[in-house]
């Protein structure tokens, strides 16, 4: 079991209050596998990303436990975090590719992030040159300012830096939404195969976009509102998802293939409640068209087949089985 | 009723504009009355830059963009006025649409000053209102708030509202649901096909080939400023024929295949519908035209027993 | 109600920034000063009333100078000369950049090239070699000259800073909208970008004013200020000319130099503490 996350909580402290971002999130990725996170924005799916490497005020860490490798990682504590951050735990942010200091050659700042983590450059430098051919950069890369690379290479140097060490955990925060269609396929097929050649060991694909999980996830996780709605494997979300929100929003999606004229699809009425203070019982309540007296309490995230766990009083509550 | 004729646009750009940009190319198609037709491209495709030709927002360098027979860009102050009365655009982030320190309602208000400065305060509340309801708003929930007290679909169809406010027949739709969450970009779709019912046209801007498909007749693809293809949607998508369409098709995620599948169906259909030079597509010589495209090239000695199937070989090879 | 929220939030980081609450705590005591002064001294700033060179004494507040006049007495007048110099010139100067730079950034192309071109040249042009030309010709020279000199030779960074904003706020797509609802550009400027750009404008008027009040106190220094007026820099002026420096006299330009120092600086602070305040991302939680 690469990551386990128990009952984390995590809210954002403002003027008005505190936001519940993320509550009981109980979720596991193994060893190997590609597990997709989403959700619709202000789900909580970039809290729990963030959360798990860098949790800085306004963020504050309420409960909950998280384990990498079996070994408890002190989120709540910035600086002890500092010694699983880069080395254990990455994350290649949603803005990456600007996130490159434009004064600083490529090689300059790959260096001084190196130095600043504590790593023998030296020793590490082979690698790098190793894996830039592998995703088909020169290592002219290296001599240039970011602004001389395109928004794909930029992305792949980025993600080269993030799992130079081999983290066990790699996530990666909506890496693909600001892409072209090629650049973003190109992007997602390097994911699976960083996997491959096991530089990392585990990944947490972080995205709106289910389509792209399709292409490239095991399995998927769906968010509603701060609360997880539903786990399973890419073919079991996509094809039969159990929880009314997954269902209702694949039912959403455009198909190619699919014209308004001979099948309308309709979107989910309403919209997510506000976090500052969120309804009681089940999140999606007020927008799900099979509620029932019971979802005035919160459901359960339970294990409904193998491998797939559901928050829905339907499937767990007692006429699940009647 | 909107015809694009042979249009370019193009920049200036370097310290003393010495290199010209090409943002857009000989762009032609027209759009006809209650029609939708897809613009697709990627990025740097200049899809927007027509959207804004067309809403005169950016001028044409060459080429005419005429709406009813008439070049909109001799339209000058009342004439250009009563051209935004038929012709209104959408963009795509609807939070950069609406000026963050007022109520979202403005749009409304500054619509009716500016066109509608004789009708009675009343009467143009009781206009809104409709207009709300026709675009499936509750004019009770969405009136007197800040934009940010609306979510993105809501300010989508506020910018639709707004339009319809107007003597509307055309719609430059750019991009506008790419930003809106998953559950409510759908119903935004929708809308923009009712209004295509109602006789409306629509140029709807996006770079998601299954929008397009999902709403449109028509497809107009565009690569680095130049149409590469355009035809009956259904057509495009079935047998994309040039190499950029078809490596776009097998590079859109879907969510009823996997790229791999796509990938092999498209070199499968490739084969069955291939009339011409089988090498076509991967084929890099000057020479080649439509000929080779259409018509498989006969097996011709070039020299003593040397045979070559090639229709541009026995002229000069490069 | 979310205007007053942010009003309200405004307000809360506002009175918990100590820059801004320092900022203008003291600029607000020497406005004051200026304001209520003249009530509190019996004496005109360039009268004769006691023998020269007095110590600070219960009678003469900050003592007198060579000439005998009454320093505190000069010392108020001066910060009123100052304040005004500093609205005026600041006020021009902010004036002048807001047109400039909302023309050239909304009009964009060539009236922007021909604007940027006429506020290189201003920011070139060697403001002090002017203002000796026109002090050969000008006999006397009031407040309002000064002013209008200052002003007119201050606008250029301002100018700039408020075309850039106006520049990337143009590109926003409700400027866009405004247009295609028939809008004549002077009617987009002043209602859609304008607006947005208040705290900004607030900001540049801010520094014009600091800006306008030490290049006032310089020129009046070097003997360049008014000819017939009092103002803290003529009074650092006079005390130099008198040889204070070598006599000692330290009550006759230390009250002056202080105050503009004061001044300028709680003005910067201020402005750097409104920054914060206006802008969440420097906010401190």
């Amino acid at each position: 079991m690469s990551l386990q996350v128990d009952d984390l909580t995590l809210y954002y402290q403002t003027l008005h209050g505190d936001v519940k971002a993320l509550e009981g999130a109980t979720f596991s990725v193994a060893d190997g596998e590609i597990m997709g996170l989403a959700g619709e924005s202000g789900c909580g799916k970039s809290t729990l990303a963030n959360g798990l490497i860098l949790l800085k005020p306004p963020m504050r860490f309420v409960h909950g436990s998280v384990r990498l490798d079996d070994e408890e990682l002190p989120v709540w504590d910035t600086d002890r975090m500092d010694a699983f951050r880069f080395r254990r735990i990455s994350i290649v942010p949603q803005y990456a590719m600007n996130a490159l200091n434009p004064t600083r050659k490529i090689g300059k700042m790959t260096v001084e992030l190196l130095r600043s983590r504590k790593v023998d450059v030296r020793s590490t430098l082979p690698e790098l040159e190793r894996r830039l051919d592998l995703v088909g950069l020169s290592h002219e890369v290296l001599g240039m300012y970011p602004i001389e690379l395109s928004g794909g290479m930029k992305q792949r140097m980025v993600m080269v830096l993030s799992t130079l060490l081999d983290p066990s955990l790699l996530m990666a925060d909506e890496i693909t939404s600001a892409l072209d269609v090629s650049t973003q396929k190109a992007v997602a097929r390097m994911l699976v195969e960083f996997r491959d050649r096991r530089f990392v060991k585990s990944l947490m694909v972080i995205t709106h976009d289910l389509s792209i999980l399709n292409q490239i996830a095991d399995s998927i996780l769906i968010m509603y509102a701060g609360r997880l709605a539903e786990k399973g494997s890419t073919d079991r979300i996509i094809n039969a998802p159990r929880h009314p929100y997954t269902r209702l929003l694949i039912a959403s999606l455009p198909k190619v293939g699919v014209r308004h004229r001979q099948t309308r699809l309709t979107g989910i009425p309403g919209s997510p409640p506000f976090l500052l203070h969120p309804p009681v019982g089940c999140r999606f309540r007020e927008r799900c068209p099979a509620a029932l007296p019971e979802c005035g309490e919160e459901p359960p995230f339970v294990e409904i087949e193998k491998g797939h766990y559901v928050a829905c009083w339907r499937e767990s509550g007692t006429d699940a089985e009647a | 009723m909107l015809k694009l004729d042979e249009v370019s646009k193009v920049y200036k750009v370097g310290t003393f504009g010495g290199r010209a940009l090409r943002a857009v190319q000989d762009v032609s198609f027209d759009v006809q009355d209650g029609e939708v037709v897809s613009l697709i491209g990627e990025s740097g495709s200049g899809k927007s830059t027509i959207g804004k030709m067309i809403l005169r927002l950016i001028s044409t360098s060459s080429g005419v963009i005429s709406f009813d027979g008439v070049d909109v860009s001799s339209l000058r102050g009342g004439a250009r006025k009563e051209y935004y009365r038929k012709v209104q655009g959408v963009f795509q982030d609807p939070f950069s649409s609406f000026n963050p320190i007022f109520k979202a309602d403005r749009v409304f208000r500054i619509v009716g000053q500016q066109f509608f400065p004789e009708t009675a305060a009343r009467k143009w509340d009781e206009k809104v209102e409709s207009s709300l309801h026709a675009v499936g708003l509750n004019p009770e929930h969405v009136l007197d708030k800040f934009p940010h007290q609306l979510s993105g679909g809501q300010l989508q169809r506020f910018l639709i509202a707004r339009a319809l406010l107007l003597d509307i027949r055309f719609l430059v739709a750019d991009e506008i649901i790419s930003m809106l969450d998953a559950s409510t970009r759908i119903d935004v779709l929708n809308l923009l096909a009712d209004l295509k019912a109602r006789g409306l046209s629509v140029l709807f801007i996006t770079h998601d080939l299954s929008l397009g498909y999902y709403i449109s007749e028509r497809a107009v693809i565009l690569y680095q400023g130049s149409v590469v293809e355009m035809g009956s949607t259904e057509r495009i998508y079935d047998n994309p024929l040039h190499p950029y369409t078809r490596m776009l098709m097998a590079s859109v995620p879907r969510l009823d295949k996997k790229w791999e599948q796509v990938e092999s169906e498209l070199r499968t259909r490739r084969n069955e519908l291939s009339t011409g030079c089988v090498y076509y597509s991967r084929c890099g010589m000057a020479g080649k035209d439509g000929g080779c495209r259409t018509e498989k090239p006969a097996l011709i000695e070039v020299e003593s027993g040397h045979f070559v199937a090639c229709g541009c070989c026995d002229q000069e090879c490069p | 109600m979310t205007q007053q929220k942010k009003r309200r939030e405004f307000a809360y980081f506002a009175l918990r920034n100590n820059k801004l609450r320092i900022g203008v705590a003291i600029v607000f005591l020497f406005m004051v000063l200026a304001l209520v002064g003249p009530w509190l001294t019996h004496y005109k700033p360039r009268e004769f009333v006691a023998p020269g060179a007095q110590h600070p004494s219960s009678q003469f507040w900050m003592g007198t100078t060579s000439l005998g006049e009454d320093v505190f007495t000069q010392f108020v007048y001066g910060l009123r000369a100052t304040f005004i110099v500093g609205l005026l010139g600041g006020g021009l100067g902010t004036l002048i950049g807001i047109l400039i730079g909302f023309v050239a950034g909304y009009r964009g192309g060539m009236v922007d090239e021909l604007l940027n071109m006429f506020t290189n040249i201003v920011l070139v042009i060697p403001s002090l070699v002017v203002l000796l030309i026109i002090a050969a010709y000008l006999e006397v020279r009031g407040f309002l000259f000064e002013s209008l000199f200052i002003g007119f030779f201050a606008w250029p960074w301002a100018a700039r800073a408020i075309r850039a904003q106006t520049f990337s706020l143009r590109s926003r797509e409700f400027v866009d909208l405004a247009r295609l609802s028939g809008m004549k550009p002077l009617r987009t400027i002043v209602t859609e970008i304008a607006p947005n750009m208040m705290s900004y404008l607030l900001l540049v008027f801010i520094l014009q004013f600091g800006g306008a009040i030490l290049t006032a106190a310089t020129l009046d220094f070097i003997g360049l200020g008014p000819t017939n007026a009092v103002s803290l820099g003529l009074m650092m002026n006079n005390a130099v000319i008198w040889g204070a420096l070598i006599l000692g006299m330290w009550w006759w330009f230390i009250p002056p130099g202080l105050a503009i120092t004061a001044i300028v600086g709680a003005l910067y602070v201020t402005n750097v503490g409104l920054d914060e305040v206006f802008n969440p991302k420097l906010r401190e939680m």
